[in-house]
């Protein structure tokens, strides 16, 4: 299973706890799908709210839990925003956001790089959510970061691995490094097609939460999940253009 | 003072955070909080002094992605 800052978790399916139709499925998806992460968010508070009962539910899934940055548009946003959710969720792991467009929520990779340095500087143990850009990658290793999260597509597209050439680049260019495929994500098939490439995990949200059934759905990631790791483990066979049969032509009849 | 909490102007007489989180009705609510965009943590509200103008941002976990 994936190991992530010295910390390993129990499935490579990290789920949103966004966008379910209520809190009671929410928590029947991470129950059927077993999953080994929750995201999680900070938002303003009114007063007399109580913020306090999403916690205790979050806190009741017994998974690990990785508050997010999102909608952050700059740096100072972004490591503001990183220190409230330690103080709120008693953990140094941060996704780390830095939108750079607001339609296409692409991440912007030179605030990216600067708002990492910040935090891991700061103790934090940072997830960045990144495009698939190797050069990218290489700067955010340098800032501190162990992990990497290149998008599949962007957000809440579900397209799945919309860049399969420079994925497969990515992580052949960095074998050592964890990382998860995170964004972008619509069915089970993307998320095996992510493990089948060597990826460690696949973090997903949408996907799940806006499906018909989002338990069932959230169960059909984690099988497909366990499908492609063990395809990837089993060394895939090379394709190749020619058919070639599979029954041996050896003692083949003549019967024409 | 006349401040702005989440976005909403808001009159206080509480001049120290911890103090002003009382009057709006925070409580012990589980909140984090900024002033104008610095990270005040929970440790130093009680001496974080506020300014007429500061903008307030009081955050509680929220299901995210």
């Amino acid at each position: 299973m994936p190991v992530f800052y010295g910390v390993e978790i129990a499935s490579p399916l990290m789920l949103g706890t966004a966008q379910y139709p209520s809190p009671a499925i929410m928590a029947e998806a991470f129950h059927r799908s077993g999953a080994g992460v929750a995201t999680v968010s900070v938002r303003r508070e009114a007063a007399g709210g109580d913020g306090g009962a999403f916690w205790d539910m979050i806190e009741g899934l017994g998974v690990p839990v990785l508050p997010n940055t999102a909608g952050c548009h700059s740096v100072r946003e972004a490591v503001t925003t990183a220190h409230m959710a330690r103080e709120l969720f008693g953990t140094d792991w941060i996704k780390l956001e830095v939108i750079g467009h607001e339609d296409t929520l692409q991440p912007d990779p030179f605030g990216l790089i600067e708002a990492a340095r910040i935090l891991c500087e700061d103790g934090f143990r940072v997830f960045p959510y990144m495009t698939e850009d190797g050069i990218l990658a290489g700067r955010l290793l340098e800032a501190g970061c162990e992990v990497l999260m290149p998008w599949g597509a962007p957000i809440g597209t579900g397209r799945g691995l919309n860049n399969l050439y420079g994925l497969r680049t990515l992580r052949a260019q960095f074998p050592g490094v964890p990382m998860v495929i995170d964004a972008g994500l619509g069915m089970p098939s993307h998320a095996a097609q992510a493990m089948e490439l060597g990826f460690d995990a696949v973090l997903l949200n949408t996907a799940v939460a806006k499906a018909g059934a989002p338990a069932a759905m959230a169960e059909g990631f984690a099988r497909a999940l366990e499908a492609g790791r063990l395809a990837h483990e089993a060394d895939p066979m090379e394709p190749r253009d020619m058919a070639a049969p599979s029954t041996p032509v050896l003692g083949l009849a003549e019967l024409e | 003072m006349r401040i702005t909490v989440n976005g909403e102007s808001s009159q206080i007489a509480a001049e120290k955070l911890a103090a002003a989180l009382d009057e709006l009705g925070y409580g012990a609510a589980r909140v984090a909080t900024a002033v104008n965009g610095e990270f005040v943590p929970a440790a130093m509200r009680a001496d974080h002094a506020l300014c007429e103008g500061d903008r307030l941002e009081i955050l509680a976990p929220r299901q995210g992605g």
